[in-house]
């Protein structure tokens, strides 16, 4: 099957020696947790993902187009 | 034992009392509040003498306890006509502490037209005739009492707009680099400059300090309350690194930026005013990316900002702020809005109720969407004058809304809506509907597990769970404003068993008590309640528990969602 395309956004330290947005190609329903072991992180640094603007557990899977972003655990208030 | 300091207004005297067997086992806010709530007669105008003007600090101010120095004000709010209690940093807590001061209560007002300053040190308060620095800005004034009183002196104080009555007028507090913090909500300035009090100075010298009633335990405690709160991801890096305004990029990405006065949950230009983007310009300018706001802050989620050519613009330059200003008002220069909060702070005006104004103006038409110079020129040469127009977005959202006929006014009890749409994060709605406050995070925020994932998950587009889930959060941030801590210490207690048992600790060390968990709960639920009463004799009803229709007409981009609580949903709130 075709690749699909997904756009990666990076936050907060993520970004340092990464980058910001990129689009990425992935097997189709590739899960979470892969695209993010695939881009070096350890599992314990997530704090937040969002599919879409929606949170998403670490077993979505993902579809072509769509917006994965990842955040480290911040806060403010 | 500590005491009370009493002060008059309208003959001029002071009393020190002592403090009452029941309020002795209060501080911070339960204090404010239950003095309000017992000598303020709910339906008094808020700026006329019966309304009584209350400084406690908490009840772990003043102690090496990490986070501790707050200081809350309490009056009856002359902006929602409720309760208020509104909490501080800056070094006025600690100095009150160590005073020995549970509680200073300003009362009565002046008959003429004279202006007054306290002057609080260890023999207690007196008053006295100030003329030299009526209408000065506060960064102004602050300089001129430390060159009369040293260096170390305590301030607080208002600026004109406190001096002119306008009901988003704050009250100034000095902080430790000599810059400023605010009792920002509810107009409380005005209170005090109904009480024609430009500035309470405060000397702290010759005290003995705070004997604890278990030095040991108070130590051992604190050691494992301070370990949480560097443990904690988000006290322990988050906060310290990209400040608040990190929030920016997170709401965007979940549709709760409320941006161009609440139209949209998404701005373009996010990555402007973002975080990340603040903390490289922060770096790059020479300013301090991180920077507390009291002695004893561990966490130091402040920052100092600089202009292009490395000179100080603004310090506290927190996420509500710039999202007010930025995507609120779609201004996309950081640099204009430090400007604005730099101005703000010195006329004392709270950041968050006159960014909304703005944002309520420039769609009625007064000013062009986005022109950051044109809200610095506002703010310097109509409120900063007192023009009409001035005192109209000086008197904050709800009153640029009548005066110019807007519908869509983000308010709740005429307070405005700070940087989280209620329609995409629906638990800080029910914070919003609910607090005695009127619309204030702070109050309960939901944000921490609809967004950040802190304390569990509650989906932030789905009703399940949001009116439990603000209760809790509610009667927890009541408590802990009666601490002296800073909310802040609510993610590592929210996700670090050890934290909250140790805060505990250290009150009973403090104190020589024996409090449970389950009494602090009950602290927190009685400050609700007893807050709630103050509100409903006011005259305040459960129609007050509301948001505004256009949240439940209007759909927010991108997840086109409604405000969609029935008022018995909401009302449930109150079960408890
Ligand atoms: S974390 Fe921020 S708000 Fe809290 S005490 Fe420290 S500087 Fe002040």
């Amino acid at each position: 099957m075709a690749p699909i395309t997904v756009t990666i956004k990076l936050f907060a330290h993520f970004r340092t020696g990464r980058f910001k947005e990129a689009d990425h190609q992935f097997p189709p329903g590739v899960a979470c947790r892969d695209v993010i072991l695939g881009l070096g992180f350890r599992l314990g640094e997530m704090g937040i993902v969002m599919v879409n603007g929606h949170h998403a557990t670490l077993d979505h899977s993902l579809n072509e187009r769509d917006t994965l972003a990842l955040f480290p655990l911040v806060g403010g208030g | 034992m500590d005491k009370i300091l009493r002060v008059n207004m309208t003959d001029l005297t002071t009393k020190v009392e002592e403090t009452p067997a029941e309020w002795a086992g209060l501080g911070g806010r339960a204090l404010t509040s239950t003095i309000v709530a017992k000598e303020v007669p709910p339906a008094c105008h808020a700026l006329g003498p019966n309304n009584k003007l209350v400084f406690a600090p908490g009840l772990l101010s003043g102690t090496a306890a990490s986070n501790s120095g707050r200081l809350s004000a309490g009056a009856k709010s002359p902006l929602t006509g409720g309760i208020k209690e509104s909490n501080v940093g800056g070094t006025a807590a600690q100095m009150f502490a160590r005073l020995g001061i549970k509680a200073l209560i300003v009362e009565g007002m002046p008959q003429g037209e004279g202006w007054y300053a306290l002057k609080v040190g260890k023999d207690g308060v007196t008053i006295e005739e100030e003329r030299g620095l009526l209408g000065l800005g506060n960064f102004a004034v602050i300089e001129a009492l430390q060159s009369l009183l040293g260096k170390k002196t305590g301030v607080i104080a208002i600026g004109p707009a406190g001096e002119m009555r306008l009901t988003a007028a704050n009250i100034s507090v000095k902080d430790p680099s000599g810059k400023i913090r605010s009792h920002g909500r509810g107009g409380l300035g005005a209170v005090m400059g109904s009480k024609r009090i430009k500035f309470i100075a405060i000397d702290d010298e010759g005290t003995p300090g705070i004997q604890l009633a278990d030095p040991e335990g108070f130590k051992a405690a604190s050691r494992i309350f301070t370990k949480a709160l560097m443990d904690h991801p988000v006290s322990g890096q988050g906060l310290p690194t990209y400040g608040t305004n990190v929030l920016v990029n997170i709401l965007h990405e979940a549709g709760g930026l409320p941006t161009r006065n609440f139209t949209h949950g998404q701005f373009d230009g996010h990555e402007q005013i973002c975080g990340e983007t603040m903390h490289d310009t922060i770096v790059a300018r020479g300013g301090k990316p991180r920077h507390g706001c009291h002695a004893g802050c561990v966490i130091q989620c402040s920052q100092v900002y600089h202009d292009q050519e490395g000179q100080y613009l603004t310090s506290g330059f927190e996420y509500e702020t710039i999202w007010g200003l930025g995507a609120n008002c779609l201004i996309t220069e950081l640099d204009d809005i430090a400007r604005a909060d730099n101005l703000m702070d010195d006329l004392g005006l709270d950041s968050i109720e006159t960014a909304v104004a703005f944002g309520v103006a420039m769609e009625a038409g007064l000013l062009p969407w986005g022109d950051g110079k044109e809200v610095v020129r506002i703010l310097r040469e109509e409120i900063g004058k007192g023009t009409a127009l001035g005192r109209v977005i000086g008197s904050g959202a709800g009153a640029v809304g009548r005066t110019y006929g807007v519908t869509r006014v983000p308010v709740v009890k005429n307070q405005a809506i700070p940087a989280y749409d209620p329609r995409s994060v629906k638990g800080i709605g029910i914070t919003y509907c609910t607090s005695p406050m009127g619309a204030d995070h702070t109050a309960g925020y939901t944000i921490a597990t609809n967004i950040l994932n802190v304390g569990g998950q509650v989906d932030p587009l789905k009703k399940e769970g949001q009116v439990e889930l603000s209760r809790n959060l509610q009667i927890a941030t009541a408590a802990i404003d009666s601490t002296g801590m800073c909310i802040f210490i609510a993610f590592p207690a929210l996700d670090i068993p050890e934290c909250l048992p140790a805060l505990i600790g250290m009150i009973n060390a403090r104190f020589g008590a024996n409090l449970t968990g389950d009494d602090v709960t009950g602290l927190g639920k009685s400050v609700l309640k007893l807050e709630r009463a103050f509100n409903l004799a006011a005259g305040l009803t459960s129609a007050d528990d509301r948001l505004p229709e256009f949240f439940h007409s209007d759909p927010i981009t991108p997840h086109q969602a409604v405000w969609d609580f029935t008022n018995e949903e909401i009302d449930a709130f109150w079960d408890f």
